[in-house]
């Protein structure tokens, strides 16, 4: 389905640009796309993926991270940057290989900082096996950066016998997402002081590489995966509808969700579909093999929570339709702006 | 959930009129939550939804938003605000778009958190913007009286505050539309009780139920309304039992009292109102964010094509705009219903277009 292309009008760059909705798609699409943009790139998807050879390509991304506050329950930048590369590279299905790190850091950031930050990227590189074999260190002065911002690149491994795309998508595909929704999100936003909430979530941020080694070791059929990170679960299933011309139902009710974030989410009055997330891979798996897929998550470390929450219907108008747990239907779109800066 | 909300579905249709009939759900967190759940798909055809002038933002003037920014503008300040106002276009600009030129303007979600801003930063002056109804109106009087008391002298509020029962009156007496039912906000009777509702059934003859925002809360609310209209004995009900009494909350409305009296105020589609703003009492007129910082004469203009006002008094449903989902969209919104997270147009846009 072609986008059509708007004039980019805008004077400055606001926050709203940055929080992963329509701001952000509308700065990309009809700004960054028309200097920098080609036919590998302009498929924005979360890993470029580039031919090396007839059974081998090579999977290739890159991101920064400025989430704030920098230690936050469940993690801090550091485990986040190594996390977001690999779970970025794992939607490709590929065998990660290595990682780039560069670090951007204030002047007057404490070491004791920074050693904890470097303590829990070396952790959470062990557990995804990867090491880091390149890197950078930038030194600007007080007020130049936030305390400390962190650039990533991460290359993998494709088998070409078994690609996996959102171009594979097919009628008839279960979606399957390995947990939660919104705990990321949710704890960040406890930890601001402008919101003022107690909450025991803990961000669920962790390195999804091996529960999709397991997934695709028991099928064949694993179409597509994508991260739900910001913008949430919502903001991908909306992209990948309107970017197949597919309809995708989703069901509300089979949505997992934490009690205790409904209840914040209410209390917000924010959507917990459009909440980022950082350790939630939303799979597209063949109708057939749906159910073994979803049974071999459930015995991952990762995916002891995975459900089936929606459908992949014929081709139509590129919509998703969320059925209520009240049985009324409404569709999802994406969201203009949560106002939720620095979320990852 | 699910069979509490078949049954008041099951009770609306048998027991729904001939005639349609349209109720008016003025508070702008139950807009949301009827268009969130896809209410309107299970209501019977004669039971017609209209929203009313219920969310703050919406009904804040182009005038109001062209001022604060004048002042934020002119004088070093720093403005405090809620996030929904931050994206209100005003005539030229917007408080978002002066944040991103480099003004000193913060969301919060608390007034406390402008207070305590100017307490620890006494060399700057801090406005908060003050909006919202009776919900939110004992909270600012709180912050103005520990202002007042502790001596903190950098803080001022931007009163826009709203009061919701003049504002049903004057749509009762408006030819124009028709209401035959109020639904009637939950958190706003939490303060104020139902006995200020008590004119609409008793002089007006109109029923209204004072209902919660959970799907089944509306559902039943509905059935108490059709109910009261069928019977023709309309009265003020409260469906909200565990938050809403007929009294209210007394120590709130004294402490409103105390600190503000009644004046006019101008709402956007409904225009000059006796009686439904607030301004502060003599006593705390220091902190009046308005007399404090003076500007120029405000020359507003609505946008053109703009018909937030007729929307506001129910008339005419968002998709009857021309501008809905054209030139007015959430990244683009022409006016403050389609940016408040409680406008009519931004539910309709964001959960009532279909397949």
């Amino acid at each position: 389905m072609q986008k059509v292309k708007k004039d980019f009008t805008d004077s400055i760059i606001q926050l709203s640009h940055g929080d992963g909705g329509l701001k952000t798609a509308h700065l990309i699409n009809d700004l960054l796309l028309d200097y920098i943009g080609n036919d590998i790139l302009g498929k924005l998807e979360d890993s470029a993926v580039l031919k090396l050879d007839e059974n081998k390509s090579l999977a290739f991304t890159t991101d920064s991270f400025v989430v704030n506050p920098i230690f936050f329950p469940g993690g801090d930048i550091g485990k986040l940057s190594v996390c977001g590369t690999v779970n970025d590279l794992a939607t490709s299905g590929c065998k990660p290989l290595a990682m780039s790190l560069a670090f951007i850091l204030e002047e007057g950031f404490p070491i004791s900082d920074f050693k904890k930050i470097l303590s829990s990227i070396k952790k959470t590189l062990d557990e995804a096996d990867l090491r880091i074999i390149t890197g950078d260190t930038k030194v600007v002065e007080k007020g130049s950066v936030d305390r400390i911002f962190i650039n990533t690149a991460g290359i993998g491994i494709v088998d070409n016998n078994y690609t996996i795309s959102p171009d594979k998508i097919k009628t008839g595909d279960k979606i399957i997402i390995n947990g939660p929704v919104a705990d990321h999100g949710l704890a960040i936003l406890s930890q601001r002081k402008e919101f003022d909430f107690k909450t025991d979530i803990i961000s669920d941020c962790a390195p999804l590489n091996g529960l999709i080694s397991d997934m695709t070791a028991v099928s064949g059929e694993i179409h597509a995966l994508r991260d739900a990170t910001r913008g949430g679960l919502a903001t991908v299933l909306f992209e990948i509808a309107r970017n197949s011309g597919l309809d995708i139902d989703l069901f509300q009710e089979s949505v997992p969700l934490r009690k205790q974030a409904r209840g914040i989410c209410e209390f917000l009055g924010m959507d917990p579909l459009y909440i980022a997330n950082e350790g939630k891979m939303v799979a597209f798996v063949g109708r057939d093999d749906a159910d073994k897929v979803l049974e071999i998550m459930r015995s991952s470390k990762y995916g002891k929570e995975s459900a089936i929450i929606g459908e992949v219907l014929k081709e139509g108008k590129g919509i998703v339709v969320l059925k209520t747990d009240i049985g009324t239907e409404r569709l999802l779109d994406l969201h203009y702006s949560e106002q939720l800066p620095r979320i990852c | 959930m699910k069979k509490e909300i078949n049954d008041f579905t099951k009770s609306l249709i048998d027991n729904r009129p001939s005639e349609q009939i349209n109720i008016m759900e003025v508070c702008g967190t139950h807009t949301m939550a009827i268009s969130r759940n896809g209410l309107r798909q299970i209501l019977p055809d004669q039971i017609n939804l209209i929203s009313g002038p219920g969310c703050p933002v919406c009904v804040t003037s182009s005038k109001d938003i062209d001022w604060m920014i004048e002042i934020i503008m002119n004088y070093p300040v720093t403005l405090f605000t809620f996030g929904d106002m931050i994206r209100v276009p005003g005539s030229a600009s917007s408080l978002q778009f002066e944040k991103a030129s480099g003004k000193d303007i913060r969301i919060c979600y608390s007034p406390l958190d402008a207070l305590d801003f100017a307490k620890n930063n006494p060399e700057r002056d801090v406005i908060f913007i003050a909006i919202g109804f009776e919900t939110t109106i004992p909270l600012t009087s709180v912050i103005v009286k520990r202002a007042y008391e502790e001596n903190i002298n950098n803080f001022y509020i931007f009163n826009i505050h709203k009061l919701v029962p003049p504002a049903l009156e004057l749509l009762l007496l408006d030819k124009e539309i028709k209401i035959d039912g109020f639904l009637c906000p939950g958190h706003v009777s939490a303060i104020i009780g139902s006995l200020p509702y008590e004119f609409i059934a008793a002089k007006y003859r109109i029923p209204c139920v004072i209902s919660g925002f959970e799907p089944a809360d509306i559902m039943e609310s509905l059935d108490m309304l059709v109910r009261q209209y069928n019977s023709k004995k309309p009265a003020v009900e409260i469906q909200y039992k565990r938050v809403v009494t007929s009294s209210g909350n007394p120590t709130a409305v004294s402490m409103i009292d105390e600190i503000f009296e009644p004046c006019d105020s101008y709402w956007r589609g409904i225009g000059n109102l006796p009686g439904s703003g607030l301004k502060l009492r003599e006593e705390y007129e220091g902190l009046d964010a308005m007399k404090k910082f003076p500007v120029g004469p405000i020359i507003s203009k609505e946008p053109p094509g703009c018909q937030c006002g007729s929307i506001l008094k129910g008339i005419i449903k968002p998709f009857e705009c021309k501008l809905f989902a054209k030139a007015c969209r959430p990244e683009n919104p022409i006016g403050p219903c389609m940016v408040s997270s409680e406008g009519s147009c931004a539910a309709y846009y964001k959960y009532e277009r279909s397949r």
